[in-house]
């Protein structure tokens, strides 16, 4: 029997891979038609290479963060891959997942993507799902909320984050070279990044 | 979409062993990578490295060879290679001396070849970076990615291709370099987009009569589309926005692409060439060099870019220099 964790990889990998053509034909309107394609080729190698008995919870995330960092290409494998690798650090030895620390991961996530692409909120970028899901997550998880209902408000909090993005023009990554015309259509790693956090949720 | 392969998985791979079977002479690959390297070596000089998304051949494992590129990573097509290919590319290649990184100028790229040349810097292995970003369709502001690296790349790779073959240190190959990358400006447009296999339809649509102007060589729409006009027309549109810049004026010397995206005939690319150096003439610039032909394409794309590169007597004299590569010899 696999572990918790690699289950939980596996099943945002088969989202990705479900939503390939989506998230491609997303990225064909504003980007170069392959965020789908390039994700899902690196998933289904996380899925082959993480190591399915080895229950530690950073051991899996930092194999994912290589895995994608070797496989995906483009943008998306350097900030995908480094935000899980940051988040590894977090679980490092870890077996179980609690609030606290899946708040600090995802802190960790944002800090990584920022300082490797040099993006803000408001750019039309993966950011603008992920920094309002952690906010809505820490706001709830302070309230007393548990792991579960923390998740619900970040993925509630992410979904208006890939409305927004559909209201600014994009000034970060290939979008943004298409100026006001970006605007009125979604972010595709927002998108990408809200569905990881649902299947996440889902899981749980 | 009809496209000639045997399955979209292994374009680049079935690629790589088609030019290292066609040019064993220019080219070797590492074994399990997708780099190309030069089979004779790079030993005591400094090494040139560049790379991107596949789908713009030649570019780059074309320019592999004496005189230009000491090695080139293919990503996935019209994805950045990923840092474990580009260290495995900086570590073949350098021959001793530092090892410069040509990168254009896309967010994928810049990351993926930063994060390559810490892992080679950490190896003890002198690395620099020059980042082309010549398309003047986009706007130059720190609010955006800034411009794209497009086919001005190709004279970056000539002439520090050329500093480094006559014995240059890393810091001349990467002045001159530096030097190409301020002189060069390039603008592209298209009559039809082109086709991603694994994506199995066009990047855009574009009516009968439609043209989009700006496009880069990803596939990714341009900053206009209108009505199509003659080639005239057409090149003067994208010879404005390049003189635009300020750079080119009369008395000075130019060379000069134009560069098709892939599928266009060369019978067009050379009508648009006589309306260029006629306009040239006219505002009394003098021509260095010409080059017209696929020198940076995208996949099957229908279109041009042109680009203009002012040169002094030291970039001229590169230029000039021998190069002897798979898509680009020179005596």
């Amino acid at each position: 029997m696999s572990t918790r964790i690699y289950d939980c990889l596996k099943a945002i990998g088969e989202k990705i891979i479900e939503n390939k053509d989506f998230l491609t034909d997303l990225d064909r309107e504003i980007g170069d038609a392959d965020h789908g394609v390039n994700m899902a080729r690196g998933f289904q190698a996380v899925i082959e290479k993480v190591d399915q008995d080895n229950p530690d919870i950073g051991a899996a995330l930092k194999k994912t963060g290589m895995t994608l960092l070797s496989t995906v290409g483009g943008a998306s494998g350097p900030l995908y891959g480094t935000a899980y690798m940051e988040a590894a650090k977090v679980f490092a030895g870890k077996t179980e997942v609690n609030g606290e620390d899946f708040g600090a991961a995802l802190d960790a996530a944002i800090a990584g993507i920022q300082k490797r692409g040099k993006a803000e909120k408001g750019e039309k970028t993966m950011l603008d799902s992920l920094i309002p899901a952690k906010d809505a997550f820490s706001e709830k998880l302070a309230g007393g909320a548990s792991l579960k209902e923390a998740l619900d408000a970040a993925c509630v909090a992410a979904n208006e984050g890939i409305e927004f993005t559909k209201t600014i023009a994009a000034t970060k990554g290939r979008a943004s070279y298409l100026g006001d015309r970006s605007i009125g259509h979604q972010d595709p790693g927002a998108t990408s990044l809200t569905m990881t956090l649902e299947t996440i949720r889902d899981f749980l | 979409m009809k496209k000639l392969i045997n399955g979209v998985d292994n374009i680049v791979d079935e690629m790589l062993d088609g030019m290292v079977a066609a040019y064993p002479q220019y080219v070797k690959r590492l074994d399990g990578f997708d780099v190309l390297v030069r089979a004779d070596g790079s030993e005591g000089k400094v090494a040139l490295v560049s790379g991107g998304g596949s789908g713009h051949e030649p570019a780059h494992g074309g320019y592999v060879g004496k005189g230009m590129l000491d090695g080139a990573i293919a990503g996935a097509v019209f994805t950045s290679p990923t840092p474990d290919q580009v260290y495995e590319a900086i570590k073949a290649a350098d021959g001793g001396k530092g090892v410069l990184l040509v990168i254009k100028n896309y967010t994928g790229d810049v990351m993926n070849f930063e994060m390559a040349a810490d892992m080679a810097r950490d190896e003890g292995i002198e690395v620099e970076q020059v980042i082309t970003a010549d398309d003047v369709a986009v706007e130059n502001s720190t609010w955006t990615t800034g411009r794209r690296g497009i086919a001005g790349t190709i004279f970056v790779h000539k002439i520090a291709g050329a500093c480094a073959e006559a014995g240059g240190s890393l810091a001349d190959v990467k002045r001159v370099a530096e030097k190409v990358i301020e002189n060069v400006r390039s603008m592209g447009m298209a009559i039809d987009a082109c086709t991603v296999p694994a994506a199995g339809k066009p990047s855009f649509d574009l009516a009968e009569d439609e043209i989009e102007i700006g496009i880069g060589i990803h596939g990714e729409p341009g900053v206009n589309r209108e009505k199509i006009s003659s080639v005239n027309d057409i090149a003067d549109k994208l010879l404005d926005k390049i003189f635009a810049e300020g750079i080119y004026g009369s008395g000075d010397e130019v060379a000069v692409m134009v560069n098709g995206m892939g599928g266009t005939p060369l019978m067009e690319l050379f009508v648009a060439n006589k309306h260029i150096k006629e306009v040239l003439d006219g505002k009394g610039i003098k021509v260095a060099k010409t080059l017209v032909g696929n020198y940076m394409t995208s996949l099957d794309m229908e279109g041009f870019s042109i680009t203009l590169l002012k040169v002094d007597d030291e970039l001229k004299k590169l230029l000039a220099a021998p190069a002897d590569t798979p898509a680009f010899v020179q005596v």
